[in-house]
């Protein structure tokens, strides 16, 4: 029992980064029809956002200490970092320590700026192409992106902690009346699903209960008729490419401490978001958020040993074992419309 | 309609021209040749330096190519000279390798078998590469210690720990500085018995490739000879991120101590995640739970941050070795670079000295007359203590290091600290280990 509930939070979380890369891919597929496989690089990026604010927080001024030495003999040169001498060592520190968390503001501005130029910069220009040619442009755009990130920050992890606070982990089992130590989990995962569930809640909202919402739902239904209607409605699909990039960068910030950041951490999720989205039925929303908890808490269960034994690498390959049964028996997707990608 | 006209004179007849026509490059070039593959000709000589550029572990290979120009430097007179003041045979004099300039090419291993192969063969047809060096995994070096067999070139491999590579897929055109995964198990055991007993139930993640498959199974022998339980062994895909599903079960499986079979940023993620999920402040059968990580580098390291403190493992090198040679080296390397050497860069520096100096005292490039002089060589200075490479399976036999993740660093360099130098004599195995057999040097081949 205290196994299945532990791989049940498991899954959630992963559920929850699956569940927010595939909800801004199935966005920029209703809006604008293309196929984005740079989708996982904005993950990366928005990674990498948390990354780069540390640096720029703990950016540093030498300090000779004559007392130490370094490895070749001569005196230490200790870093000090500018927010120390700005606000105080304790506030200094304080800050740095909140790097992830600050992060996202921080992510927000530059996440839509990185999705509108890549919108109006190239996609918007294979619009009307096949969408062989949509998806070759963007897995060639994740590649250039994942490479200038390797030029810049190197190929190994680089290790974005969590706050202090929120280190170590939440016993559940004593909360459930286990034994301690049974049902264990990390405080920052938790917090990472539920910051999830209100960025999926804030996007629902937006779409459902805003003007802007309302116009961008209608154009997804039909936008020609929105357009006879003298609606711009390609700046309003523009500006949800810039929501969707930014969706997809808070899931790769707030990720940065579970899993430390590297170049190519956007590949590995991409294509399990694309099997999310077609699982949950292409352009659907909530079919999207469905599929991404649901596929990431299925992996969790096959990655328990009892399962490997029994059927050995089945948590390999579980989500596409799915995926072809869901498509054998719902070709739509588990909530997938019709005329979606059928013309 | 089309007829077949398939006669036992036409096949034969096809047969002979098509062997001639495969013959003939070899035909023509055996009249010109040295008798062994890339004779140098002119004033220089070329080296290959075969690392991974791209992929998870390019930072590794960036530090071996640092490596490997400071070593052609030294070989060609230039900088401190570094290991060359230390090493204990003296027949290189700074005027390159038998008085030619050492010059270089590279390549990038991608840290992927084939892409591997097809560096070091691009190396050795179009640039005229003597020797290929380098690597970051036991994988990546088996392939191309075999290519290099093929060629008729010299293989003095990189960063590899699989038992593997000098053990069943041993070349005799091969040779290997770095430790392996046996003399790990041989220098950890008795540090963990000392620190955790006697009476432990481990839990293994391994990596699902042959270098980590030797890594548990060295582990495995070693801690259940002190007496641990194995409760359980599980492999992990290669690069698999988030390691969370592996990990949750170790809680509830009776184990007290993980051993984390993982190398790179695998390691980096598998112990991230470990202390995330409060392994290391949760008691089991009444004891402290511990993680071990049997293969550590200075590198993963950094990416495990303050993870790693108290944590023990093994290394080939560390930078703070105060013996003269390390020291040499560390100088050397400091002053270029501005950081401290990692082993990876270490095995490879010495890697390619080892190899001019064997060219040096066979006054022969020929692999066969080079590969006899690195035969039973017994050496010092070069930051390991006193060193022999074996003749009977191309393994160098040297000290150990088992180190910590140190509790309080002074710089993000100082990661580690040497708990103990296991003496050559206590990490020597025989010759007929079973886990080493399986396959045998063969001879060496000169090519051409």
């Amino acid at each position: 029992m205290e196994t299945l509930i532990i791989q049940l939070l498991n899954g959630l979380d992963k559920g929850s980064a699956y569940a927010l890369i595939a909800l801004g891919l199935t966005l920029i597929f209703g809006t604008l029809g293309v196929v984005n496989f740079a989708h996982g690089a904005l993950f990366m990026i928005g990674a990498f956002c948390a990354v780069t604010l540390n640096r720029i927080l703990t950016l540093s001024h030498t300090v000779i200490d004559d007392t130490q030495k370094d490895f070749l003999g001569n005196p230490l040169k200790v870093e000090v970092p500018y927010v120390n001498g700005i606000f105080g060592e304790a506030a200094g520190n304080f800050i740095i320590d909140w790097t992830v968390p600050l992060a996202i503001l921080f992510a927000i501005p530059i996440m839509v700026a990185v999705g509108v130029i890549m919108e109006r910069g190239l996609i918007r220009h294979f619009y009307k192409r096949p969408h062989a040619d949509q998806i070759l442009v963007t897995f060639g755009l994740a590649i250039v992106l994942q490479e200038i990130i390797k030029a810049f920050y190197g190929a190994n992890p680089i290790p974005t902690p969590a706050p202090d606070a929120f280190k170590g982990s939440f016993d559940f089992g004593v909360l459930l009346g286990f034994d301690p130590f049974t049902v264990i989990y990390p405080y920052w995962r938790l917090i990472y699903f539920v910051f999830s569930m209100i960025i999926i809640g804030a996007v629902f909202a937006f779409l459902q209960f805003t003007t802007f919402g309302m116009v961008v739902r209608a154009g997804m239904a039909d936008r020609e008729t929105v357009g006879l209607l003298g609606i711009n409605i390609d700046k309003r699909f523009t500006i949800m490419f810039g929501i969707a990039a930014a969706v997809a960068g808070l899931a790769g910030v707030m990720y940065a401490p579970i899993n430390s950041p590297n170049y190519h951490m956007g590949m590995d999720f991409l294509v399990l978001s694309f099997v999310v989205v077609v699982v949950g039925g292409m352009g659907s929303l909530p079919g999207a958020v469905l599929a991404g908890f649901l596929l990431g808490i299925l992996q969790s269960f096959a990655s328990m040993s009892v399962v490997i034994e029994t059927i050995p690498g089945i948590n390999q390959v579980v989500i596409y074992l799915v995926a072809i049964i869901i498509l054998l028996t719902r070709p739509r997707g588990l909530m997938g419309r019709k005329g979606v990608m059928e013309d | 309609m089309s007829k077949t006209n398939f006669t036992r004179r036409g096949v034969l007849k096809t047969g002979a021209m098509t062997a001639g026509g495969l013959a003939m490059p070899t035909i023509l070039t055996a009249a010109s040749h040295t008798g062994f593959t890339n004779a140098p000709e002119g004033s220089s000589v070329t080296l290959g330096f075969n690392v991974p550029q791209t992929g998870a572990y390019a930072d590794e290979g960036a530090d071996e190519l640092r490596a490997y120009e400071l070593a052609v430097e030294h070989l060609n007179g230039g900088g401190d000279g570094g290991m060359l003041n230390t090493f204990s045979s003296k027949a290189l004099d700074g005027t390159g390798i038998l008085g030619k300039k050492v010059e270089y090419v590279t390549g990038d291993t991608q840290t992927n078998s084939d892409a591997a192969r097809a560096s070091a063969r691009s190396m050795i047809e179009k640039d005229g590469a003597i020797m290929i060096t380098g690597g970051s995994s036991s994988g990546v070096a088996i392939a191309v210690q075999g290519l290099c067999q093929d060629a008729g070139v010299i293989f003095m491999a990189g960063l590899t720990h699989s038992n593997d590579t000098t053990g069943k897929d041993k070349r005799a055109n091969g040779f290997r500085h770095f430790f392996n995964t046996e003399m790990s198990g041989r220098a950890l055991a008795p540090i963990l018995e000392a620190n955790y007993g006697a009476d432990r139930k481990a839990y293994h993640l391994t990596a699902d490739y042959t270098w980590g498959w030797s890594q548990e199974n060295s582990m495995k022998t070693y801690t259940e000879a002190l007496g641990w339980e194995t409760v359980n062994t599980v492999l992990t895909p290669v690069g698999a991120g988030d390691f969370s599903s592996y990990i949750t079960p170790v809680a509830q499986s009776g184990a007290d101590v993980l051993v984390l079979n993982h190398y790179g940023g695998d390691m980096v993620n598998s112990l991230t995640q470990a202390v995330q999920f409060g392994l290391r402040d949760m008691q089991a059968n009444g004891k402290d739970f511990t993680i071990v990580v049997p293969l550590f580098s200075r590198l993963m390291a950094r990416g495990a941050g303050e993870n790693i403190k108290g944590i023990f493992g093994s290394t080939n090198w560390h930078w703070s070795l105060q013996d003269d040679a390390s020291k040499a080296f560390v100088q050397s390397f400091g002053t270029k670079y501005g950081f401290p050497p990692s082993q990876a860069a270490h095995t490879c520096y010495v890697q390619t000295l080892l190899y001019a100096d064997a060219v040096t005292r066979a006054k022969s490039f020929n692999p066969c007359a080079v590969a006899e002089a690195l035969e039973g060589f017994e050496f010092d200075g070069m930051g390991n203590g006193p060193t022999l490479y074996r003749a009977e399976d191309h393994q160098c036999f040297k000290d150990v290091l088992v180190v910590k993740g140190k509790d309080n660093p002074t710089s993000e360099f100082d990661l580690l600290e040497i708990v103990e130098i296991t003496p050559r004599g206590t990490v020597t195995y025989p010759v007929d280990h079973p886990d080493f057999q399986g396959g045998s040097l063969g001879s060496c081949n000169p090519g051409a």
